[in-house]
């Protein structure tokens, strides 16, 4: 009976995976530009904090040029975590998240296209403003570089694993304080060797181990991050 | 002959595993107090002074074990919570939630015993070392699993959340303990290996192999104990529980 029915159910296209990953992420980041005051003040957070260094410590040149490269770092690894919070919530809440879980699309994918939209509006945004900071920190030319490259390279980690954080604190009451004890932790060797690679640069010595290391997280981050992701999602919603 | 075969499901249910859990504790602490007397008469009286480092090294027979424990019991933590995961057993949820503060004082306790051996040795008590950041990081982990477990009411889900935060911190593991052979730091390498023939006298090594056996069966022993405590907390209104409270 059901086979004979109105065409209309069976002739709707069902949407491919590919195509449901693009529309998901072209809808966050849709929703991203509607509300670009979220999207901004972490820019400016970003901008912010590295600026409170020089105010904290002095402006001794000397020492802010030795100091630049942690400090831009560890500003990147705080602006990319306040968005994070939303990454899941405002879906839990309208339901959109239940109707992703439900998709025929296997879920670490569509989480994917999830995870790809927020790097798109944070560590993506924090690389291109970072060289402003460079001159403020004055780090020169080659530094410079190396660090927009490393923000490139290690704020894609910090979206999937902070993903992971944000499925797992869906919905949890005080998760905005509960979010960065889960997931700065795995943050830091992300911190680590992307300071250290800028820092590599700016003494005239190779950087190629540390981006080797930082591209190797990020390869372990593709493949890991959105399975563990979807895994905590469906425990959260169940 | 008849094969015995071992239930092993059977301590799966929680009723059985108390009452096992019950009696086994007293056989762990004993063990654990008579080998930390023994192991710490070894390593105090009678293990030599280090041509060194003076009698200041002596605080490795706690470090060591302690450091050893913070790592075998995450990994006992994150065995329990993909057992939980996968057979979605109860009780293993309830023994990755006992172990987790055991790890996190044996953690804590590694840190601090490293801190005081730094200050006579390294002339600090902490640098920025690549074991001692990680094994900080251990700490937090730690930290992470309890203050998700405890945020989440809904008990199933803090316990498959926690589990799956537990699993995904297992990198860190790894990392720990490599951490002295990729990165040249200061910390000092591994003085026992079981490739190589180890770097110290005989009367240190067994002194410290003694305080290691000891810290597992205190480890043990405490996360029995509470292991029984989270048993009763959850069954409180089965009614083997309520047979049992009522008995004592």
């Amino acid at each position: 009976m059901s086979r004979t029915g109105p065409p209309a159910a069976a002739a709707a296209p069902a949407a491919s995976v590919p195509d449901a990953m693009r529309c998901l992420l072209l809808r966050d980041i849709r929703l991203a530009v509607r509300r670009r005051a979220d999207t901004l003040s972490a820019l400016v957070f970003f901008v912010l904090v590295a600026s409170l260094f020089p105010l904290g410590v002095g402006p001794d040149s000397a020492l802010l040029r030795t100091m630049g490269p942690g400090v831009v770092w560890v500003a990147a690894l705080l602006a990319a975590m306040l968005p994070l919070g939303r990454m899941f919530a405002d879906d839990y809440q309208d339901g959109t998240l239940e109707q992703l879980l439900l998709s025929a699309c296997p879920l670490p994918l569509l989480v994917s296209a999830k995870i790809a939209a927020h790097w798109l509006c944070s560590g993506f945004l924090l690389a291109l403003v970072s060289p402003l900071l460079a001159v403020q920190f004055d780090l020169g030319w080659p530094a410079t570089g190396v660090l927009i490259l490393s923000l490139l390279l290690g704020t894609p980690v910090l979206s999937l694993v902070g993903a992971v954080g944000a499925a797992l604190t869906v919905g949890v009451r005080g998760a905005a304080v509960l979010m960065p004890l889960l997931v700065l932790p795995l943050f830091i060797p992300v911190l680590i060797f992307g300071a250290a690679a800028v820092e590599a640069s700016r003494s005239g010595l190779g950087v190629a181990g540390h981006f080797s290391l930082l591209g190797a997280f990020a390869v372990l981050a593709v493949v890991g991050a959105p399975l563990a992701t979807a895994a905590a999602l469906r425990i959260a919603v169940e | 002959m008849p094969v015995h075969r071992i239930n092993w499901f059977k301590y799966a249910a929680p009723q059985n595993f108390f009452a096992l859990a019950g009696r086994l504790i007293p056989w762990f602490s004993i063990a654990a107090a008579v080998l930390c007397v023994a192991g710490l008469y070894l390593g105090l009286w009678l293990a030599p002074t280090d041509a060194q480092q003076g009698d200041a090294y002596r605080i490795i027979f706690v470090h060591v074990p302690a450091a050893w424990m913070s790592m075998v019991v995450y990994l006992a933590m994150a065995f329990w919570a993909a057992i939980g995961l996968i057979f979605n057993s109860r009780l293993s949820y309830m023994l990755a939630s006992a172990v987790a503060p055991t790890g996190a004082w044996m953690t804590f306790l590694a840190l601090w015993t490293g801190a005081l051996w730094g200050k006579p040795t390294w002339g600090t008590y902490w640098v920025w070392d690549a074991r001692l950041t990680s094994e900080l990081v251990l700490l937090f982990l730690y930290f992470g699993f309890m203050a998700l477990h405890a945020a989440i009411d809904d008990l199933r889900r803090a316990d498959r959340s926690a589990a799956l935060l537990a699993i995904v911190g297992v990198v860190n593991v790894p990392i720990i303990y490599f951490s002295v052979q990729w990165w040249n730091t200061l910390h000092q390498g591994a003085s026992v290996s079981l490739t190589k023939a180890p770097s110290m006298a005989p009367p240190m090594l067994i002194g410290m192999l003694v305080m290691a056996i000891a810290f597992w069966m205190y480890c043990i022993a405490v996360s029995l104990a509470r292991a029984r405590t989270i048993i009763l907390e959850r069954e409180r209104h089965a009614r083997w529980t309520q047979r049992t409270l009522g008995a004592a």
